[in-house]
């Protein structure tokens, strides 16, 4: 299944968020979103999920999602949005029961995604046992237990410490490899966008408009920190980052 | 150089640790001291009684059967008066938190309710519902429903947005949404006013029996204070405060059953 945006204007109250995106993102591929704060990456995201309707445009969705495909398109969320009340496996298992997927079925989805995460022995851990990594890994383990056809990505690292996102970064690299979802990641941080997007999107200073969108060839698998072709590519994004910033504060002096 | 020294801690308090023996101490420390106060002289009888003679008082009335002739209507008022009011008022609280209209509709008509002094409508419920059991199952009931309702829709309003946006995300039920996750996240909300709900109850259900009835805890005090029997009225302020403690406790226990998940 693949996603379009087409023409994507929104505003709030008259402030102008998105102007005029447009946008291909292709089946089996992680498109990473970066932009400078504020300029609408969260809402673009909303908006590809169908949580809000955009003012003009539409988001388009090619083909039919997968087979035991229980949610298109689901989200990992920036601050995790677990059930204190539940544990590890309840949290999995709220994602299935309005399926229907209940008793052993559910069990064997839930052994399942745990052990993709590397969670095996936490089902029945509460998440406020949990650090910071572990709860976004359950995060996204009830992610995959819907089998979505496209994940949708805002922030996922950034409440964690340095050490931890890149753990999380080469469990996400390893789950794409074994078997490749489509992903829409927005982020802040370069680094990450350049570790796992296929392609990464450049928003302008609000209102957000698709600046430039930049393909990189090395496989996930082969990236590495440090690796000098993907340093140069970070630096250029964080030049045109810091255009953004300045002719932001530019337009600020001269308002 | 000068000596190293610790750095002075100061990161303690502010968070309630379980400590079993202080309630009881100072209930004794209390007690002693009046007891103390009484046989010496030094309070005298017509300030006080020697809490001795209010437990006597309290043994006999349990031997002579009428503590129960007197307690279980009270008990009975209290449990049906405020289960009509606390069922009441969690249903309308919910009701007031999910949906707008509900909560433009009756959020005025709660706020207007709330300040009445209830028992000023106790005339009016004897016209309504009888001089009998209805009129006080009402006071008790309005009195314990609007509490209610103000911390229960408060609660629901207190729910973590995200949570109920991630339920949203991945398509769940409006009413799973509901009963898997505002509910449990209002629950606390909803249990903490309850312990204020229950303690206007036990208040009311006073209220209520000393205007009009023959047996309950209520009806006993009035009496005992218009003889001023000072033992019988202190037995009756026991009993009272018995009730208080022990629907408090009852709560406490609900509340680390229900919510084990946040300790
Ligand atoms: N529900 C809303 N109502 C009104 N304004 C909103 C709403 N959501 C976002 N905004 C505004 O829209 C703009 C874009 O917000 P958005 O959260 O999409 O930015 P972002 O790019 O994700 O920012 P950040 O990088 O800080 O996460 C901001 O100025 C924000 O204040
Ligand atoms: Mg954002």
């Amino acid at each position: 299944m693949e996603l379009t945006l087409d023409r994507i204007t929104h505003r709030y109250g008259g402030m102008a968020v998105l102007q005029d995106i447009s946008l291909r993102i292709p089946a089996g591929e992680i498109l990473c979103i970066i932009g400078p704060s504020g300029c609408g990456k969260s809402t673009l995201l909303r908006l590809l999920g169908g949580l809000e309707r955009p003012d003009a445009g539409q988001v388009l969705q090619l083909g039919d999602p997968p087979q035991g495909c229980l949610n298109p398109l689901t989200y990992v969320f920036q601050d995790f949005a677990l059930l204190p009340w539940r544990t590890v496996a309840g949290n999995i298992s709220l994602v299935l029961e309005d399926h229907g997927i209940r008793g052993r079925a559910a069990r064997a989805i839930i052994d399942d995604v745990l052990g993709r995460t590397r969670l095996s022995g936490f089902a029945d851990a509460f998440p406020r046992q949990l650090s910071g990594g572990m709860k976004q890994r359950v995060a996204i383990a009830r992610a995959l237990a819907v089998n979505p056809a496209v994940l949708l990505l805002d922030e996922p690292l950034s409440a964690l410490d340095a050490q931890t996102r890149e753990l999380l970064m080469e469990d996400l690299v390893a789950l794409w490899t074994r078997q490749p979802f489509t992903g829409v990641y927005v982020t802040h941080n370069l680094a990450e966008a350049v570790r796992l997007g296929h392609r990464v999107a450049v928003l302008s200073r609000r209102p957000g408009r698709l600046r430039e969108v930049i393909g990189i060839d090395t496989p996930l698998a082969d990236r590495r920190p440090g690796d000098a072709e993907l340093e140069t590519l970070q630096a250029r994004l964080w030049d045109m980052m810091r255009e953004e910033a300045v002719a932001a504060d530019q337009e600020l002096l001269n308002a | 150089m000068p000596d190293p020294r610790p750095v002075p801690f100061r990161g303690g308090g502010f968070s309630p640790v379980r400590i079993r023996w202080a309630g009881p101490a100072v209930f004794a420390l209390l007690l002693a001291l009046v007891e103390w106060g009484t046989r010496s002289g030094w309070i005298s009888n017509l300030t006080l009684p020697r809490p001795s003679d209010v437990a006597a008082t309290l043994a006999d009335l349990a031997r002579s059967g009428m503590l129960w002739t007197h307690l279980a209507p009270s008990l009975t008022r209290l449990a049906v008066g405020s289960a009509m009011g606390v069922i009441a008022g969690i249903g309308i609280g919910i009701a007031i938190g999910l949906f707008s209209l509900i909560r433009a509709g009756l959020v005025p008509l709660v706020a207007a309710l709330f300040p009445i002094p209830k028992i000023a409508l106790l005339p009016l419920f004897v016209i309504w519902f009888g001089i009998d059991e209805g009129s006080k199952y009402a006071l008790i009931a309005l009195g314990t429903f609007t509490p209610t309702v103000v911390a229960t829709y408060g609660a629901v309003d207190n729910v973590d947005r995200t949570l109920i946006r991630m339920g949203q995300s991945f398509g769940l039920r409006w009413s799973s949404i509901v009963a898997k996750i505002v509910l449990p996240g209002a629950l606390p909300g909803i249990l903490s006013g309850l312990r204020v709900s229950l303690a206007i109850g036990i208040i009311l259900l006073v209220a209520a029996e000393m205007l009009g009835a023959e047996h309950g805890i209520g009806a006993y005090i009035l009496e005992a204070g218009s003889l001023y029997d000072l033992e019988r009225l202190f037995a009756g302020v026991v009993i009272l405060s018995c009730l208080g403690v022990a629907t408090s406790w009852g709560i406490g226990v609900l509340e680390r059953r229900l919510l084990r998940w946040r300790s």
